[in-house]
């Protein structure tokens, strides 16, 4: 009746799983009890969950990684507690079978549902606008995207309560994830949680392909385009071109476990490396699907805050580019080691060190922009500087790496740990920091508060070269990752100093819920009231904020890069108004299929990583069922009325003119 | 007649235009939606893709048991690639069907290639089952694993197929041909035939490759 499910697969024996079992169920009693308490469901479920606004998505998108942001760190910071203890025959205090489940979540975490939902979230909120353009354009399938990688949120966390997870590495390498080495559920959780939420990633590379490929706003021609959003159109063809190698590989990893196969199975002809060719032919592409997007925030905040055209547009393109090309060619510098022989390995050594070059072109752009500029520096300046040293820094052990022969010393040691973390960190959590702070006003109308947001990069990038920098000394000394314990005691002070620096990330992550909640209270003395806080340049600042949900009353049209810029300098501030007359605006309506596909297949994976095939055929019929109910449902568009535009515009244009009065209330207010 | 069809299809669509749209700034989303879909087809090209080298890994891992020349049937499967083959081109005479707005006809020819899938479908099941009567099912052997996998998606994606010429048959029969359907009768042409490459390169690669 319930698989392999039985009361015995809730691991009540352990004192720390069931801590957090604990706080998080005691955080969902309360977040459940405060909405049905305060009335919120019907305007949860019309307002946000059923929402196709592409700036809602984004900003749910947002929410749900920075609750996995802290999940992912927690696991963190228990693995660098665990090896500042477990030294020198001390087991410290998370046996062996937990702490491989935690540095296999942590991973798994990161990457699937934190950096990417960022990244997605961010091209949610930005790239329609940008563009000049109402919506995606597939806006049932973006919602739908959004409710399969919650699927996958959610399986990865029951995972704590119910069974366990993964034990294998955030890849589930085979064979170690065949059925024969790792018989329990962990695996099937891996699988089914990264196949759902892959499907919805496959989706949403789709939509914004699409999107940014037809829905272009009048004049807007590719080398108009802001580069925020050719750093997205790369990173969805990389997300075209590369999630489908995931989809056919975990599915293959499914079928070996499920039916008996032998793909990657070390007997009956199975070919184990071929797993890590077609994964890592998937995860690479992967890093610059993640990358590619911090790289066009930081150009989009380095051209507004220096007041400067961004220096060499056309290069930063053809760089994004190259990249995107030469990141199908390098997977095999993830295993030298597997012995491909010296041609082989020089080759993809050899090209490994390529994609330093279109990257330093990038990096000089920015400084070349900034140079001469008249630099703000705000908070996301801050993060860039700091990711410019530190990705600049990162990408020098990356060459280290590409190196053949060094790999080989390096392969599996820490210093491959600190490597993508200095890259990852400096690159993607930066930029989707800066992101966060320079885009916040244009989804909710006021700025973050500067003081904490820089309070958070200086915890975040002290703490991060005091975490990592000693992993790269500990390499030297022969440390490899994912050690449990380890007997020699003479690494355990590093040990404890990478400790010290997780825990000062902590206080950066710490300081952005601050800035979160100052921020909120203190709103009104942050008003956002002309739409463009930043005097930037691009057309997302053209619009009020928060941005209407029809985006633009008219769309804009463009003559150059730049063009709101010109316009401000041309027509001074009344580039940011609308003019009528109106016009009835064509919008899409909100969709029930895309939750309820979404909640279906959190069953669906559920009942398949328990074996409850009566389930799993049931809710797989439910999804087939309302997928086509919505395909059957004429009723999906409807027109704004020009009244209604003119109102809302009418509005904006009101609160505008009282800009000075309202932020001098607002000062006042403050003082009072 | 080419002329005629043109010109039909371009006042159908202007027309669906006009019923739909009285503004100048609204996208052709007939046009999205069918370049959409050829985006997709791209990714499950990859799926294949994926597949394909994954067969090619492993063709040579037979373990002892069986390999391409020992089990293949090729008047067999060369029967099933004519059912396939065919099946192609009915749709593309539904399609014309479509263009010319003769919607009893694309019912008709949609119905045909049901039968010539659904067909295609039922051989391969057989050629299956045949397999795992004699013990040489998928978990016999890593080139068998590879072969039913590769062969399998491909069978899969076809019954979805055959799915969605119900669903179409169901829809034209309801709503019949408007800005709605269109599309869709388009983006399942563009899938039924781009099934019918896929099984043209599973028959070189596979089973021709695997004969010679």
């Amino acid at each position: 009746m319930f698989g392999k499910l039985s009361l015995e697969s809730i691991p009540i024996h352990e004192p720390i799983i069931m801590g957090a079992v604990a706080a998080i169920a005691l955080a969902a009693v309360l977040l459940l009890g405060g909405i049905t308490y305060f009335k919120k469901w019907q305007y949860l479920w019309s307002e946000w969950i059923t929402s196709v606004d592409h700036k809602k998505l984004g900003i749910m998108y947002f929410i749900v990684a920075l609750v996995m942001l802290v999940r992912g760190f927690s696991d963190a910071i228990m693995m660098r507690s665990q090896q500042a203890l477990a030294a020198g025959g001390s087991s410290g205090y998370l046996p062996p079978e937990h702490f491989d489940q935690i540095f296999t979540a942590h991973g798994v975490i990161m990457i699937f549902f934190v950096a990417m939902p960022m990244v997605i979230g961010l091209m949610n909120l930005v790239v329609p606008l940008q563009i000049g353009a109402r919506d995606v354009a597939f806006p049932f399938l973006n919602n739908l995207s959004f409710w399969l990688f919650v699927a996958g949120v959610v399986l990865v966390n029951l995972s704590l309560f119910i069974g366990e997870f993964a034990k294998t590495g955030w890849l589930a390498y085979a064979p170690l994830s065949e059925l024969k080495y790792s018989p329990d559920v962990g695996v099937d959780y891996w699988i089914w949680a990264l196949q759902i939420s892959g499907i919805g990633t496959t989706l949403t590379g789709i939509n914004f392909f699409v999107t940014i490929l037809k829905l272009r706003t009048k004049g807007m021609t590719m080398f108009r385009m802001p580069i925020f959003t050719w750093t997205s159109l790369c990173a969805n063809v990389l997300i075209i071109a590369s999630f489908p190698i995931l989809t056919a590989t975990i599915a293959m990893l499914t079928l070996d476990r499920y039916f008996g196969m032998h793909f990657f199975t070390n007997d009956f002809g199975g070919n184990m490396m071929l797993y890590v060719n077609l994964i890592w032919a998937w995860g690479h592409p992967e890093v610059y699907i993640l990358i590619l997007p911090a790289f066009g925030v930081f150009s989009e905040v380095t051209s507004t805050f220096s007041r400067k055209r961004l220096f060499g547009y056309t290069t930063m393109v053809w760089a994004t580019v190259c990249i995107t090309v030469l990141s199908f060619m390098v997977w095999l510098h993830h295993f030298f080691t597997m012995g491909a022989g010296a041609n082989v390995n020089a080759f993809f050594g050899i090209m490994t060190m390529i994609i330093a070059i279109p990257t330093g072109v990038k990096i000089f752009n920015w400084l070349f922009t900034m140079f001469r500029g008249s630099i703000q520096f705000t908070s996301p300046v801050l993060w860039t500087l700091g990711f410019i040293v530190t990705f600049t820094l990162g990408g020098m052990t990356g060459v280290m790496l590409a190196i053949p022969g060094a790999d080989f010393v390096l392969h599996n040691s820490l210093f491959v740990i600190a490597h993508f973390h200095n890259v990852i960190i400096g690159g993607v959590v930066f930029g989707m920091m800066a992101g966060l702070t320079y885009w916040f006003p244009k989804a909710f109308g006021f700025t973050l508060n500067e003081k904490w947001g820089k309070r958070s990069f200086w915890c975040w990038i002290i703490g991060f070269y005091m975490a990592f920098m000693p992993l790269y000394a500990l390499s030297f000394f022969g440390a490899v990752r994912r050690m449990q314990s380890y007997a020699d005691t003479s690494w355990q002070p590093l040990m404890i100093l990478a400790w010290v620096g997780a825990v000062i990330i902590l206080l950066g992550i710490a300081c952005t819920i601050i800035q979160l909640y100052v921020s909120i209270r203190d709103r009104k003395q942050n008003l956002d009231v002309t739409g463009d806080p930043w005097d930037a340049r691009t057309f997302e600042w053209s619009t009020a904020s928060p941005a209407p949900f029809y985006n633009f009353a008219h769309l804009p049209e463009t003559t150059g890069i730049d063009s709101f810029w010109e316009a401000k300098q041309k027509n001074g501030a009344e580039a940011l108004l609308s003019q009528g007359p109106y016009e009835d605006i064509h919008m899409p309506k909100n969709t029930v299929a895309g939750p309820v596909i979404g909640i279906l297949s959190i069953v669906l994976g559920f009942a398949l990583i328990w074996h409850i095939w009566w389930l799993a055929a049931l809710s797989g019929a439910g999804m087939f069922v309302a997928f086509l109910m919505r395909v059957f449902n004429d009723d999906i568009d409807y027109y704004v009325p020009a009244a209604e535009v003119e109102r809302i515009e009418r509005e904006h244009r009101e609160r505008w003119a009282r800009r000075d009065e309202l932020e001098h209330t607002n000062r006042l207010e403050v003082r009072a | 007649m080419a002329t005629q069809t043109m010109t039909n299809q371009h006042a159908q669509t202007a027309a669906a235009e006009h019923e739909h749209d009285h503004h100048a700034d609204h996208h052709d989303t007939g046009g999205t939606t069918v370049f959409g879909f050829w985006v997709y087809l791209m990714s499950d090209l990859v799926i294949f893709g994926s597949l394909f080298a994954t067969y090619a890994v492993l063709a040579g891992g037979t373990a002892g048991g069986p390999s391409g020349q020992d089990i293949f049937e090729l008047p067999f499967v060369l029967v099933e690639t004519f059912l396939l083959l065919f099946s192609s081109f009915t749709y593309g005479m539904a399609v014309l069907a479509m263009n010319t707005n003769k919607v009893g006809q694309l019912k008709a020819w949609l119905g045909i290639t049901f039968l010539l899938g659904a067909a295609f479908v039922g051989m391969e099941l057989y050629e299956f089952q045949h397999l795992i009567a004699e013990g040489f099912g998928p978990d016999r052997s890593a080139f068998l694993t590879a072969f039913f996998t590769l062969v399998g998606t491909h069978g899969l994606h076809v019954t979805f197929g055959l799915i969605w010429i119900l669903v179409m048959f169901l829809q034209v029969s309801t709503k019949g041909l408007n800005a709605m359907t269109r599309p869709r009768i388009m983006c399942l042409s563009l899938f039924w035939h781009f099934l019918d490459i896929v099984w043209i390169c599973v028959f070189s690669f596979v089973y021709l490759m695997g004969v010679l």
